[in-house]
């Protein structure tokens, strides 16, 4: 067991803070002639923090003003012509070929910082690892190097409106014709969707029903561009809209762009939910926005000291600050395994429950911290940090839903990680 | 980077689990509970033949000179059988503050007959007033003459009844700062004037009163220096913190690992009932809790095998986590199980009691998350 840097990883680790100390600065300098509260980014700095999703996770906000957008795509620019966009990626691809140690001392750096990634986490964090294992030469040349330098913007069509924890009840259709598939139907959650130049899609092209359910489905490269697709914003609980609903209609879709073997999607797209972030690196997050946590205890008051001398709000933080770091240690684990590469261990699928829910716990505590002032959103007078805790606390009750639902992850945890049987009828 | 147990501490882990299955029986446990010394003198003898007593002592004292994390890993397992005796007093609670604080003369007298298996230690540091802060330090130690004479009451004392010494925390002066005056003495249980009486407890492991009634002790007993013993104290708590932990964390993982399986055989409504979801839930969250229990611990030992500046605040962690995951996994255990997890019969009950003893030990979950707060500068 060892926890310390190799010399390499040291050099990586020197020479990643000396740009972002460099360019941090910049990127601050820029951001803040944007004026306070962004509607996606809380804020950088001061105090409080990002939530969940405006660090360009696969959730990363969309519907920004375009000053913002335009703010984004810049430091996007920057991180990727340092290389620091797809560390560990192929560097035939435009990577950096890299480890995903260094990738996840890049990511415990940003956090610490507060810094948000470029734009494209999707594509970054689940389209271009998916193409990275399923693609062919010719999808991964032309599509992984436009991923890494944010010229196309990806989104995720796998939800439908009758399908969303049960996946395989998905009903759009691709059918073959001449050199094209056709595709009909309606995705629904499309993060990103009203933005997005490409989409990962899964279609069912196997009609006999006697096919088990899980060898109908084809996994597809969809341009967003193409006659036919409709995107519609939906409006979220945080009255923003980030996601839309798809609809396909007579969507023609070349046959190359189909990725992996025809009716094998449903085994790629469950490869591709498993690309999520590290959970060292949502644990490293959570640290950080502990420390805000921490500020904000300091500065409220109630029964006329600060809160945080209350001791039940001490407890609470305490235990955050446990599970953050007990999430960390079992994503360094996970990290290890991954390292050799083994196949993922109890610790990961296990760690991604506790953050998913540590979260929302944070979020909550931060809004009970400010008292009736948790009423005011962003813009009101006496609004606390211009409402980025009530906006991070609206869209943290996501976080349990998005990306397979809490309820599903203790399924696949019962079942797959400790055996127990499934129910059948 | 390499966060995983090396092949020669997953060899010490599984050759202690199968040795413990052979030589540690739930039939043994059991027996203990209801014997008067509450340990059998013939496994303490075996275990020390295995070298595990002397296992982080170095070679010159008859120890195997392995590191603080590969102990951890064989209390886990120790933990798992539920081993009765006074392993974690004798080798964390006495052996290494000997070998940190004592002097050559005292390591030569106490290390080599701990590894032998000849000699039993604990610590005497709680009082009534049930706290872990130098200022509820009142035993007294006063000097006389060459020596010192202990007076007062050691409360809940680990496996005293059975102990050759006792490591004894007395307060030495009065002193604004109370971590200043406190001094630890090694004392032969057979001194004039020491009293130690069992206590019954949940588990049926040993905790004892021990009256110090005018004990006259020379001044070789004293380990350390004198007044300046206080951050002894602390480094042993924040090693039998992490200790404790290890030994919850094997336990809380038997405690899974059985529901488990009895939730993949048992039958009802016409299927497993590991088939529900409210039981594939409940077991979902225990995995939460006891591979959570795994990282922190692994992470809050390596922290003190390589002396980090963090160990205080690792061990708090994962003393505060593991007093919850222990009893999470066996409470989901006993209710998995249904009325025979209720049973005197199970075995699960025998986990449960050892989870609330195991809370207990070295400051509970709320105490140490108090600690967090206090560390993080709240």
């Amino acid at each position: 067991m060892d926890f310390s840097l190799s010399p390499q990883e040291e050099a990586f680790r020197k020479e990643l803070c000396d740009w972002l100390d460099k360019n941090g600065a910049e990127l601050r300098k820029r951001r803040a002639a944007l004026g306070p509260g962004g509607l996606g980014l809380g804020s950088l700095a001061p105090s409080p923090r990002m939530g969940p999703r405006a660090s360009g996770g696969p959730g990363a906000p969309q519907g920004e003003p375009d000053a913002m957008q335009e703010f984004t795509r810049w430091w996007h620019r920057q991180l990727h012509d340092a290389g620091y966009v797809g560390i560990a990626w192929p560097k035939d691809y435009g990577g950096r070929g890299a480890t995903l140690m260094e990738q996840a001392i890049f990511n415990e750096e940003m956090t610490k910082r507060r810094l948000p990634t470029g734009v494209g986490g999707l594509g970054v964090g689940w389209a271009g690892p998916t193409i990275i294992v399923h693609g062919t030469e010719e999808q991964k040349k032309r599509f992984l190097p436009r991923i890494l330098s944010g010229e196309d913007v990806w989104c995720q069509a796998f939800s439908e409106p009758g399908a969303g924890s049960d996946l395989a009840g998905c009903q759009t259709r691709a059918v073959e014709d001449s050199d094209c598939y056709v595709v009909n139907g309606q995705k629904v959650w499309t993060t990103g969707g009203m933005g997005a130049d490409w989409a990962i899609l899964l279609a069912k092209t196997d009609f006999d029903h006697k096919t088990p359910v899980h060898r109908t489905f084809s996994y597809f490269l969809m341009d967003m561009h193409s006659p036919g697709v409709t995107v519609r914003p939906l409006r979220e609980i945080t009255g923003f809209a980030a996601f839309g609903e798809t609809f396909l209609d007579n969507v023609r879709i070349p046959k190359d762009l189909m990725l992996g073997q025809k009716n094998n999607g449903w085994y790629i797209s469950m490869n591709t939910l498993e690309f999520e972030r590290s959970n060292s690196a949502s644990s490293i997050q959570y640290l950080s926005t502990i420390e805000s946590l921490i500020e904000l205890a300091q500065k409220m008051r109630r029964n006329g000291q600060p809160l945080s001398k209350d001791p039940v709000t001490r407890q609470r933080i305490a235990q955050f600050y446990i599970e953050a770091n007990v999430g960390k240690y079992m994503g360094m684990r996970a990290l290890t395994r991954q390292l050799r590469g083994q196949t993922p261990g109890p610790e990961s699928s296990v760690g991604s429950l506790l953050t998913m829910e540590l979260g929302q716990r944070i979020e909550d505590f931060a809004m009970y911290l400010q008292g009736s002032y948790s009423q005011l959103m962003g813009g009101s007078k006496y609004a606390i940090s211009n409402g980025a805790w009530q906006r991070a606390f609206l869209s943290s009750r996501g976080r349990t839903i998005m990306t397979g639902t809490s309820e599903i992850k203790r399924n696949v945890i019962a079942q797959r990680t400790l055996g127990l049987p499934r129910y059948t009828e | 980077m390499n966060f995983e147990l090396d092949e020669e501490q997953v060899m010490l882990k599984s050759s202690a689990r199968d040795f413990l299955q052979q030589a540690c029986p739930k039939k043994l446990v059991r027996a203990m509970m209801e014997d008067e010394k509450g340990y059998s003198p013939e496994l303490w003898k075996k275990i020390a033949d295995l070298g595990w007593l002397g296992l982080t002592f170095p070679e010159e004292y008859g120890g195997v000179g392995s590191s603080f994390l590969d102990l951890v890993v064989l209390l886990e397992e120790c933990g798992r059988a539920l081993l009765p005796g006074p392993l974690l007093a004798t080798v964390v609670l006495a052996g290494h503050p000997v070998l940190a604080a004592g002097t050559n003369e005292q390591r030569e007298q106490f290390l080599p007959p701990i590894s032998r298996g000849e000699m039993i230690v604990t610590l005497a540091l709680l009082e009534a007033s049930d706290s872990f802060e130098a200022a509820d330090v009142r035993v007294t130690a006063t000097q006389s003459g060459d020596g010192f004479v202990i007076n007062g009451t050691k409360l809940f004392v680990p496996h005293a009844h059975v102990a050759d010494y006792l490591l004894c925390v007395t307060r030495t002066k009065d002193s604004p700062n109370p971590e200043d005056g406190i001094t630890l003495f090694l004392v032969d249980t057979r001194t004039n004037g020491v009293k130690i009486e069992t206590l019954k407890t949940m588990t049926g492991e040993r905790l004892c009163e021990v009256v110090f009634n005018g004990v006259s002790v020379p001044r070789s007993c004293l380990l350390g220096e004198l007044d300046k013993g206080w951050p002894v104290v602390k480094r042993i708590l924040i090693e039998a913190q992490v200790a404790e932990s290890a030994w919850m964390t094997g336990g809380a993982r038997w405690a899974m690992e059985t529901s488990i399986d009895y939730a993949k055989t048992r039958i009802a409504f016409g299927r497993p009932i590991g088939s529900f979801q409210a039981i594939q839930h409940k077991l979902a969250d225990v995995a939460v809790a006891v591979e959570g229990a795994t990282s922190i611990v692994y992470y809050a030992a390596w922290t003190i095998m390589e002396n980090q500046p963090d160990m205080a605040l690792a061990a708090a962690m994962a003393k505060s986590w593991c007093g919850e995951a222990y009893k999470q996994a066996t409470f989901a255990g006993v209710q998995i199980h249904g009325g025979i997890g209720y049973t005197w019969d199970h075995d699960m009950h025998l986990y449960l009691k050892r989870a609330k003893a195991g809370e207990v030990a070295f400051g509970d979950s709320d105490y140490h998350r108090e600690r967090v707060a206090q560390m993080l500068g709240i």
